[in-house]
């Protein structure tokens, strides 16, 4: 009992924060964070804990599954609150809850200045209940609830500052692109219901396959479940077609980003996939879909982020495409290697994203990186931790991020699936590119800051700084803890248990790594082509040599005549591929218009005929009424008329 | 008295014709009921008419001419009784006046 008593705590501390700041915040005043700062540490505190029994074994093969109450009894159809914690669960829960505990100590400094501070910690408290529910729900209905629960939190967090339009337009487009999705989401857990009677994921599971098996489950079934269900991954992992959402989301505020933007809730799709990889795996076509959307999504959002000149467009851009590659790793059957890349992402852009967050503060309130420059002598803490977040992001060894996406990029290769393989080394050197060329107008280069606000750049507050080089230490050193011995490092021997069945589904097999064959030459590859694109992004955007003692060996002119020579590239990728303007057309344009159709048709056909019959009524009444004049002579001439007309016609028809 | 039964219907509908246009054109509640008297007397008429010249018609005739009678007699009674108890609410003969039921 005392670990589900625990994990119990894990729910209950941030929901007892987000109850209480909402009650009494506003007259906390600019101690609004007194409660739910601690709330979320000491939550961490508890989920540590949860986490070391879960990877040290404690809880056996297949985790701990425990039913707190419940939730809906209905004759045959009851929905029990039960939650589930396996290896799986544990990886997620250490980086929800250190991000989640980062971020939150962040914002002490943040938004130490903001009048809505207490509204603020009300709803990041919300949010961390909700991610945390999402991800120990132990079947459809609770992480369902759980994912509509995040997807609020977004939408208020996002719509934070919404006297500003373009924060509540953000807020709404974000909304609307998860409920495109969420549909999907919603139709495969009816179709998981209809099919095996059970929403729980370990009965669930079985059920499907064991159908599959023995023949009363034919297979598009399990295909067209497997898509619908992904429907809704797609649109909270902000993948291609649903992407447009995510760099719209950077009108909240930073550490928002940071935490849900980048770190926590847009993972839950990943996190979706790899807990229903049992399924996924009977399916070869969704596989490929999966993989498919994944990579090309991290190819589309790379190439947008190479000219986008605001500081958290850039790390959206990133994130999606990083989701890309998890996707595109799901879909090989790299579960690991895509949780692996999940962890290493979460920590890296969640102390990009603060780092950015500094940045801006630093330059009171400035995003556009054009603006920017030559900052690295002021900020020197933001600079070392963001360097090393964007050198991990590059993928450069030993970094974090370098493992996790050589991992990828290693099964993709040796798992047949070339055209994956080909491609993520493609978004490998862009992704080195954009992060350096952000790097150097941000940091390195000549300084463009506006001249009345440079003398006033500062590092920023302890409670800022302190979250940065905390972060900056997974970022820097995850990979070499989790990932070495490649093939056999830690992360493999939590998860690859729970992936078992899904690798046999798929006929994959574990080879041991051959560091001197196949496997180094790919790293080698892939090392080649991210310190190609570094240096490339360097040469152009500047970078400091300490020795020479000059800050600038940015070369503008240079990026002047590249982006000339190919000018539609440039438009289409500073456009963001029209991508925008599509959804205006298709959407707002011609679907308003069909819209407007049915609105006419509605008002003029449906309620004209309703209202026609009354008018039509009503009208011959008021004329017919007329006839009724009270005075008996008008009565007696109509008597004498129809007599004289029925006696006529007698005669007539009778002469005959 | 003519030996032609056309001059017997002529009178008879010379009578009914009176009677009908004195019963639209006037505005008097008792002249109304003459009218009518006048109208019924008319038919009758013509019945007895019928009654003379058409051997066949005879007996029914007669029968039919009686209780055309009978009707007239009972619906001029309850014709005045009716106009007297709207003329003492009224204190009208004029049926124009009696629009209290109009609409």
């Amino acid at each position: 009992m005392p670990m589900e008593l625990l994990v119990t705590l894990v729910l209950a501390l941030p929901i007892a924060g987000f109850g209480l700041t909402a009650l009494v915040g506003r007259r906390l005043g600019t101690r609004a964070w007194i409660v739910a700062v601690p709330a979320i540490v000491v939550t961490w505190a508890i989920a540590m804990v949860v986490v070391w029994s879960a990877l040290s074994g404690g809880f056996g093969a297949d985790g701990l599954h425990f039913t707190l109450y419940e939730w809906v009894p209905a004759g045959d159809f009851t929905i029990e609150a039960n939650f589930a914690v396996d290896n799986l669960t544990a990886v997620l829960l250490i980086v929800v809850t250190t991000v989640g505990m980062l971020v939150h100590v962040y914002s002490i400094g943040y938004m130490a200045h903001d009048p809505g501070r207490w509204r603020f910690f009300a709803y990041l408290n919300l949010f961390m209940f909700s991610m945390l529910l999402l991800v120990l729900a132990g079947n459809f209905m609770l992480l369902f609830a759980a994912w509509e629960l995040v997807g609020l939190c977004s939408y208020l967090l996002i719509g934070f500052w919404y006297p500003r339009p373009s924060a509540a337009i953000a807020a709404k487009k974000a909304f609307l692109a998860n409920r495109v999705g969420d549909v999907g989401f919603a139709l495969g857990i009816f179709a998981v219901w209809t099919t095996v009677g059970t929403l729980n994921f370990t009965d669930a599971f079985e059920r499907l396959s064991e159908g599959l098996a023995g023949g009363q489950i034919e297979a598009w079934a399990i295909t067209g479940i497997a898509l619908l269900l992904f429907c809704g991954a797609v649109g909270k992992s902000a993948q291609f077609p649903l992407h447009v959402w995510l760099p719209d989301a950077m009108e909240g505020p930073t550490p928002v980003s940071a935490l849900i933007h980048a770190a926590t809730m847009v993972n839950a799709g990943v996190y979706f996939v790899a807990r229903a990889n049992p399924l996924f795996s009977l399916s070869p076509e969704a596989m490929f879909v999966v993989a498919a959307i994944g990579i090309f999504t991290a190819i589309l959002a790379a190439s947008i982020a190479l000219t986008q000149n605001d500081i958290k467009r850039v790390l959206a851009y990133s994130t999606l495409s990083q989701l890309g590659y998890m996707f595109a790793s799901l879909g090989v059957g790299a579960y690991v290697a895509a949780i692996f890349h999940m962890t290493a992402q979460g920590f890296t852009k969640g102390l990009l994203f603060l780092g950015s967050g500094s940045v801006i503060h630093g330059v009171h309130e400035e995003q556009d990186m054009n603006r920017m420059g030559g900052l690295w002598r002021r900020m020197p803490i933001t600079h070392a931790t963001m360097l090393v977040g964007s050198l991990s992001m590059a993928g450069i060894p030993p970094l974090a991020a370098f493992f996790s996406k050589d991992e990828i990029l290693g099964e993709a290769f040796k798992n047949g699936f070339l055209w994956v393989w080909l491609v993520g080394i493609v978004v490998a050197a862009l992704t080195a590119f954009y992060m350096f060329r952000l790097m150097g107008k941000t940091f390195y280069g000549p300084s463009h800051v506006d001249p009345a606000v440079e003398p006033h750049v500062l590092e920023s507050p302890r409670s800022m700084t302190v979250p940065l080089i905390l972060l900056a230490i997974p970022a820097a050193l995850l990979g070499l803890v989790l990932g070495l011995p490649f093939g056999a490092g830690l992360i493999g021997q939590w998860l690859e248990p729970i992936f078992e069945e899904a690798q046999l589904n798929l006929g994959l097999h574990h080879e041991p790594v051959q560091i001197l064959g196949v496997d180094g030459v790919l790293i080698l590859v892939s090392v080649a082509v991210a310190t190609a694109g570094l240096a490339v992004a360097i040469r152009l955007f500047g970078f400091h040599w300490p020795l020479r003692g000059d800050d600038t060996e940015a070369q503008p002119e240079r990026v002047v005549v590249l982006t000339a020579r190919a000018p539609r590239l440039y438009r289409a990728s500073f456009r963001k591929w029209w991508f925008d303007e599509l959804n205006d057309l298709l959407f707002v344009r011609l679907g308003g218009r069909v819209a407007h159709f049915i609105w006419w048709f509605d008002r003029a056909i449906v309620d004209g005929t309703v209202n026609g019959i009354g008018d039509v009524v009503q009208g011959a009444g008021r004329d017919l009424r007329r006839i009724q004049t009270g005075r008996v002579q008008n009565y007696a001439l109509g008597i004498a008329v129809a007599l004289i007309v029925m006696a006529g016609g007698f005669l007539i028809v009778t002469a005959r | 008295m003519s030996e032609s039964l056309d001059s017997y219907l002529a009178l008879s509908a010379l009578l009914f014709a009176v009677g009908t246009f004195g019963f639209l054109a006037r505005r008097n509640a008792i002249a109304m009921l003459m009218s009518i008297e006048l109208m019924l007397n008319a038919v009758n008429l013509a019945i007895v008419a019928f009654g003379a010249f058409v051997p066949s018609l005879r007996g029914d005739a007669s029968v039919i001419a009686l209780v055309v009678m009978a009707v007239a007699a009972a619906e001029a009674t309850v014709g005045l009784a009716i106009v007297i108890a709207i003329y003492r609410n009224r204190r009208t003969p004029l049926v124009d006046e009696y629009t209290q039921m109009r609409e």
